[in-house]
């Protein structure tokens, strides 16, 4: 399942690039994607799992980027 | 501005404010008579205060989390580093410069966002409904195929759909840059993402949204990012590795000289803290993707759907365009060219043929009916024979009438003239008489000469025309239009071995492009290394196999995607090779002692500013 989320508040394209190397390393995801520039992110990851997935999502962006919110 | 950096630039001006004023009582000698240097050093730890309690945080935040070597860190770092040296005002001086270069930046970056986001802002917020007569407003997302949609006067097009009611001028700039409107009445197709002219339309859903024209092209544009060209890669790669790098070569520098050479630590510390200073990648890390995003934003101002960065690196070093012949460079309409009639009359021989192919529903015999242009009188005509391969034979007016191409004549025994003329010739003979010969050919697309000619002077060298038409008609198609080499008469499974053979031929860096209208030649896309195909406002195949998809059609457009492509380029490498070369200078500087903390924030935040403003020109390219 492939779904897209609205971010709030990322300021820093690095901050981007790292928040998406952290969600890749996620159990069950199968591809991410960050975009700095459109304030978006795409998750790939397994049906099931998805809502675990998130919850670890919202982890880790908060542990990179502790002002970036995702809207869910 | 945004709300938080509003309240960034109130406190930018009060740290200021405060910040002059202990300058200007130094100038007075007003803090010599401070004999301790603790007072000087809790009064300058005001402003500093002010303006960087929120680095200071987030530093200890990010520790915390375990992610150390970022801005915030380093910048706490090197202010304190100042301070431990007694340098007050240089510490204040360095975070207040840093957080305006960082205002800046990100206002920047917003704005540009802005007016990217701007442009592509083709996405509908609602349909009309009418429910018991009343008109009512919902998401398009909840409108089912089949359902009466009304779109009023100056609203966008939610929805694909098919024209009821209504007649109105459509104008499809958002998504094909052509800024002539389109007419449409009862009937017409029309798409979601155009925005409607004068009068209401009636139209019936053909699509539901999220198969709808305008929701793909969003995807499209929003996945752009996703496929990333090798300079955005380097850059990634090289900001992995940049900032460990420039981190510990400063604790290096900040105890290994002294260690040596004796000399006091203060010096050495503050040599380091201007690495650290250095030490974020951040100018690279936007600059590159912004600057191919604008390059995709100003493609996609034309109506050419770039659908990553790395094709529009890729359009910038091609060499080579392969171009399908039907569909591409001519209409795909067949037109009568020449009448050549043999001791009769034009009028006789056209009629003669108009009669003779009136049942048949071939392309070819729709041409000549077309040519005729008057009534046909089905009555005239007499029994039918089709002979396979050859032709007809048939009765007109009681009179045994031929058509068909050189084999039926030869096999009838007619004296015929072969005709020579590109195209498809169909010969004609009355009575056992030769009649003479009609020849109908694709019409060239008008623009295509000048499209070949306008990508010669970009730089494209070889122009390549591929088709499975018969040498002769390929040839003169290919001399009208400019093109330099053919490869007639292949057949569907031939066009992939023929680009394959061409991409051999390719040197180095050099790139192949596959111009189709994407029926049949999905295949070649792939295999080219930039598929480009004709949108044919909304041919799903064509979109999706394609790298480049030209929304009207247009293939003169491609020059210009051309020249986007290598401007973007060329900005995205002064960003690099203009950070670096800053960075490298500064950081050399620094390490003999010759730089300062503001030629360090400089070479930080500065450079992002400058390197910012320089990728949005990449928008702007016409």
């Amino acid at each position: 399942m492939k779904r897209k989320f609205k971010l709030e508040d990322l300021d820093c394209a690095n901050c981007a690039a790292k928040m998406e190397e952290a969600i890749k390393k996620i159990d069950g995801v199968n591809d991410a994607n960050v975009s700095f520039l459109a304030q978006k992110m795409t998750i790939d990851g397994q049906d099931e799992k998805f809502d675990e997935i998130m919850k670890e999502v919202v982890k880790v962006c908060a542990k990179v980027e502790p002002d970036c919110r995702i809207l869910l | 501005m945004n709300k938080k950096q509003k309240k960034m630039l109130v406190r930018i001006i009060i740290a200021f404010v405060l910040f002059a004023g202990l300058l200007v009582c130094g100038h007075m000698g007003l803090l010599e008579s401070i004999e301790h240097t603790w007072i000087l050093f809790v009064v300058y730890l005001i402003p500093y205060l002010v303006i960087g309690y929120d680095i200071i945080f987030k530093a200890a935040r990010n520790i915390s989390h375990g992610q150390v070597f970022d801005e915030n860190f380093l910048m706490m770092i090197a202010t304190f580093g100042a301070f431990g040296v007694r340098e007050y005002s240089e510490a204040v001086a360095v975070m207040l410069f840093y957080q305006v270069g960082e205002l800046f930046q990100s206002y920047a970056v917003g704005k540009s966002r802005q007016s990217i986001s701007d442009m592509m802002d083709i996405c509908p917020e609602y349909a009309n409904i009418e429910v018991d007569g009343l008109l009512t407003r919902v998401d398009p997302d909840d409108v089912e195929i089949g359902s009466i949609i009304v779109i009023k006067p100056g609203e966008r097009i939610p929805l694909d759909g098919v024209v009821v009611e209504g007649e109105s001028l459509i104008d499809t700039a958002a998504l094909t840059g052509e800024s002539v409107p389109r007419r449409a009445s009862k009937g017409d197709e029309i798409i979601s993402g155009c925005v409607n002219g004068s009068g209401t339309l009636k139209v019936r859903v053909s699509k539901e949204f999220e198969d709808s024209t305008v929701a793909k092209i969003l995807e499209l544009v929003e996945n752009a990012g996703s496929k990333k060209a090798k300079v955005e890669n380097f850059i990634t790669k090289f900001a992995k590795y940049y900032t460990p790098v420039v981190t510990i070569s400063a604790v290096a520098l900040a105890f290994v000289p002294p260690l040596i050479l004796g000399g006091s630590f203060g010096e050495w510390i503050q040599r380091a803290c201007i690495f650290l200073v250095i030490s974020c990648p951040c100018a690279l890390v936007i600059s590159v993707p912004l600057g191919f995003f604008g390059g995709i934003g100003a493609s996609s101002k034309l109506g050419i759907l770039v659908k990553g960065s790395n094709y529009l690196e890729a359009v910038a070093e091609m060499t080579t365009i392969v171009f399908d012949k039907t569909g591409t460079l001519t209409k795909g309409e067949f037109k009568v060219q020449e009448i050549l009639p043999e001791g009769c009359g034009r009028e006789e021989l056209l009629e003669m043929a108009a009669l003779g192919e009136g049942y048949s529903n071939h392309p070819i015999a729709a041409s000549i009916r077309e040519a005729y242009g008057k009534n046909i009188n089905m009555n005239r005509v007499g029994q039918a024979e089709e002979i396979a391969g050859e032709g007809i034979r048939i009765l007109v007016d009681g009179r045994e009438v031929l058509l068909g191409n050189e084999k039926l004549m030869t096999n009838k025994g007619i004296a015929y003239i072969p005709c020579e003329s590109a195209g498809t010739v169909v010969y004609g003979a009355c009575e056992e008489r030769y009649m003479g010969a009609i020849v109908i050919s694709d019409t060239i697309k008008e623009g295509a000469k000048k499209a070949i000619q306008s990508m010669k002077q970009v730089g494209v060298k070889k122009c390549v025309m591929l088709t499975g038409d018969r040498q002769q008609a390929a040839r003169a198609v290919a001399r009208e239009i400019g093109i330099d080499q053919v490869h007639a008469e292949l057949l569907p499974g031939d066009k992939v071995t023929k680009v394959e053979e061409l991409l051999k031929e390719q040197q180095g860096k050099e790139k192949l492009a596959f111009v189709g209208d994407g029926i049949n030649d999905a295949p070649v896309l792939t295999r080219a290394d930039i598929g480009i195909a004709m949108g044919s406002m909304g041919s799903d195949a064509a979109i999706e196999a394609a790298d480049v998809v030209l929304m009207d059609d247009d293939v003169g457009k491609i020059a210009a995607v051309v020249k986007i492509a290598r401007k973007t380029l060329r900005i995205v490498k002064q960003n690099i090779i203009f950070a670096l070369s800053v960075k490298a200078l500064v950081l050399l500087l620094g390490a003999f002692g010759l730089a300062n903390m503001w030629e360090a924030v400089f070479a930080d935040v500065g450079v992002s500013v400058i390197a910012i403003l320089n990728a949005m020109r990449a928008l702007k390219i016409k």
